[in-house]
């Protein structure tokens, strides 16, 4: 055992000869770094739970889906069930997503240019949907629309149906997705600040020419960011649509509810022939975020603007 | 950005953009869950406590927050370990184990469900391994972990993520040239700044587990009073047209998780208070 003097002088005769080696990777560790040994047993440790939870499952998605064999495969993709389950979600997606996108920079636009009461109430509220089950979330438009519902005998007089239809899944598709576009934009939208905004208008741009060419330039890419992730989960959502669907074959399943139908007809490779298709999706939204994340990152990359640093200092 | 306030705005659109938030809030959101409470109000107190504390009900009370308590709990060590390791260390593949932290996010939970429960049942890949040492995952109780341990994955990896990153590295010098060893700088000096991040992480994650349907569904082999989970129990109801049952149960926990909303906004403001000084 060394003293403690010893100790804070050898300590700190390493830090000296890092900073002062040209070669961080040198043959001197670095004081606030662990030991060879330990680094790869914590990446190991990592590695490991990630390996059970998350890599394991990913490639047996894959493995199950071509245990048939690639014939299996194409067949169990091109079934007219799994085309119609495809076409719902990508209608879905395609009614839903542009629906929030509106809804996303309407709210992000109020919340970060105005100062009104009840402003953190309805911040909030955005983030009603992360708390409320998805099972809860399908629940609450068959207690309004289902045949016992509100509405309900209304509906039925006029031969209207939105629970175990597609005007279901479509409602509770925005429901789950609604606050991911919003809440990209709001922090966005606070940092680039309005100072822009006003010059165009000063400069006798109307509203909507300062929208589309100061307010929508500037968030763009979180803007493309939020859209992916909302589309993502508008065509990936589960829970809540599975209890307004009411599992009408050829009708009203999207594709993770043509998973579970399979999955419970004991047709494993095709049900996750079809999960695969999805998993593909979710790897691809994984890109483009990360790609994205890194745009939204360094917006300033583009466009330097040193006016706003000085503002910060006056 | 608050010195906005002081002089007349002059952005237009606030009439437009708040009567159509509110109005799309309303219409989506807001009417909808309300007919949960009016319809819970109707069913009157004694048969809601009826439903509510039925022993079935009390089970899946019990599954529910436990095995979402062992995932978020599971999570935090392992998110913090993953966090440390993706911020700290250069090695092989590490841009794309990254990337794929947030596959639970995006991956739809019925493909999750099955995937794990193949996975994880006795001929399956993980299962296989673990069946000869008496160990079954899948329809038990322990299955029901592991999917909420997948669904709740990346939530403490991305709230300690960023604070590591920000840490600055004087702190640790300076301990280091104080004679600390690693280990107790660790629990001294990175612990504490890491401490809200990682509460915020593991109430994100229990939050998220409580509500969760899709992966659970496959692995937990819905066995009542064994493997039946808060949202699966709803489901069951529902489908039998038992609307009040379902009903008084999701307003219990619909309470749960407006409480855990609640003290995750506790903790994020507490959290950037911290960050700021």
């Amino acid at each position: 055992m060394q003293s403690d003097e010893g100790e804070i002088g050898r300590l700190m005769r390493e830090n000296v000869a890092w900073a002062t080696a040209p070669d961080p990777a040198g043959s001197v560790r670095r004081a606030t770094t662990e030991p060879p040994w330990a680094q790869a047993l914590l990446v190991g440790g990592a590695i490991a739970f990630l390996g059970l939870f998350l890599f394991v499952p990913l490639f047996a998605v894959f493995g199950e889906a071509l245990r048939k064999g690639i014939g299996a495969y194409a067949e169990a993709i091109t079934q007219p069930e799994a085309r119609s389950a495809i076409k719902l979600t990508l209608l879905t997606a395609a009614v839903v997503v542009p629906l929030n996108l509106v809804f996303g920079l309407a709210a992000a636009w109020l919340i970060t240019r105005f100062e009104f009461r009840g402003k953190n109430l309805l911040t909030t509220l955005i983030d009603l949907p992360f708390a409320v089950s998805p099972v809860i979330a399908g629940m609450i438009y068959v207690l309004m629309f289902g045949s016992q519902g509100w509405f309900g005998e209304w509906l039925g007089a006029h031969h209207i149906r939105i629970i175990f239809a597609v005007p279901g899944i479509i409602l509770a598709t925005t429901f789950v997705t609604f606050p991911f576009i919003a809440r990209e934009l709001i922090p966005l939208m606070e940092a680039a600040g309005t100072d822009e905004e006003e010059a165009a208008l000063t400069l006798g741009a109307s509203g909507w020419q300062m929208f589309f060419r100061v307010t929508l330039p500037n968030v763009k890419w979180g803007l493309l960011y939020g859209l992916v992730i909302c589309n993502a989960r508008a065509m990936g959502e589960f829970g809540a649509v599975s209890v307004v669907s009411g599992h009408i074959r050829g009708l009203t399943n999207t594709m993770p509810l043509y998973v579970e139908i399979l999955y419970n007809d004991y047709q494993f490779a095709a049900s996750f022939a079809v999960a695969s298709l999805l998993t593909l999706l979710a790897l691809l939204t994984l890109a483009a975020k990360s790609v994205l994340g890194r745009r939204v990152a360094r917006p300033s990359s583009e466009q330097p603007r040193p006016e706003r640093s000085g503002k910060l200092a006056a | 950005m608050k010195e906005r306030s002081r002089g007349p705005n002059i952005l237009p659109g606030f009439g437009l953009t708040m009567g159509y938030t509110i109005v799309y809030l309303s219409l989506i959101a807001l009417i909808p869950l309300s007919t949960l409470v009016l319809k819970t109000t109707g069913m009157g107190w004694e048969r809601f406590w009826q439903v509510v504390a039925s022993p079935r009900v009390i089970a899946t009370y019990r599954l529910s927050i436990g095995a979402s308590l062992a995932g978020a709990l599971l999570n935090s060590v392992f998110g913090m370990l993953v966090a440390w390791t993706l911020v700290r260390y250069r090695f092989f593949g590490r841009a794309i184990v990254d990337a794929l932290v947030d596959l639970p996010f995006a991956l739809p939970t019925s493909v999750a469900g099955i995937t794990l429960t193949a996975v994880y049942s006795t001929n399956g890949w993980i299962g296989r391994l673990l069946a000869p040492a008496g160990i079954k995952v899948a329809f038990t109780p322990l299955g029901v972990i592991v999917a909420l341990t997948f669904v709740g994955l990346p939530f403490v990896v991305r709230t300690v993520q960023p604070v590591l990153q920000e840490l600055e590295p004087e702190l640790e010098e300076a301990a280091a040239t104080l004679g600390a060893s690693r280990l107790q700088t660790f629990r001294r000096v990175i612990g504490p700044v890491l401490l809200p991040a990682l509460l915020t992480g593991f109430a994100l994650a229990f939050a998220r587990a409580l509500g969760e349907y899709g992966s659970v569904v496959f692995i937990s082999g819905n066995m009542p009073m064994r493997t039946e989970v808060v949202p699966l129990l709803i489901m069951t109801e529902l489908e039998q047209f038992d609307y009040q049952a379902a009903t008084a149960i999701a307003l219990v926990m619909l309470l749960m998780s407006f409480g855990m909303l609640f003290l995750i906004n506790l903790l994020q403001r507490w959290s950037a208070g911290r960050h700021a000084v």
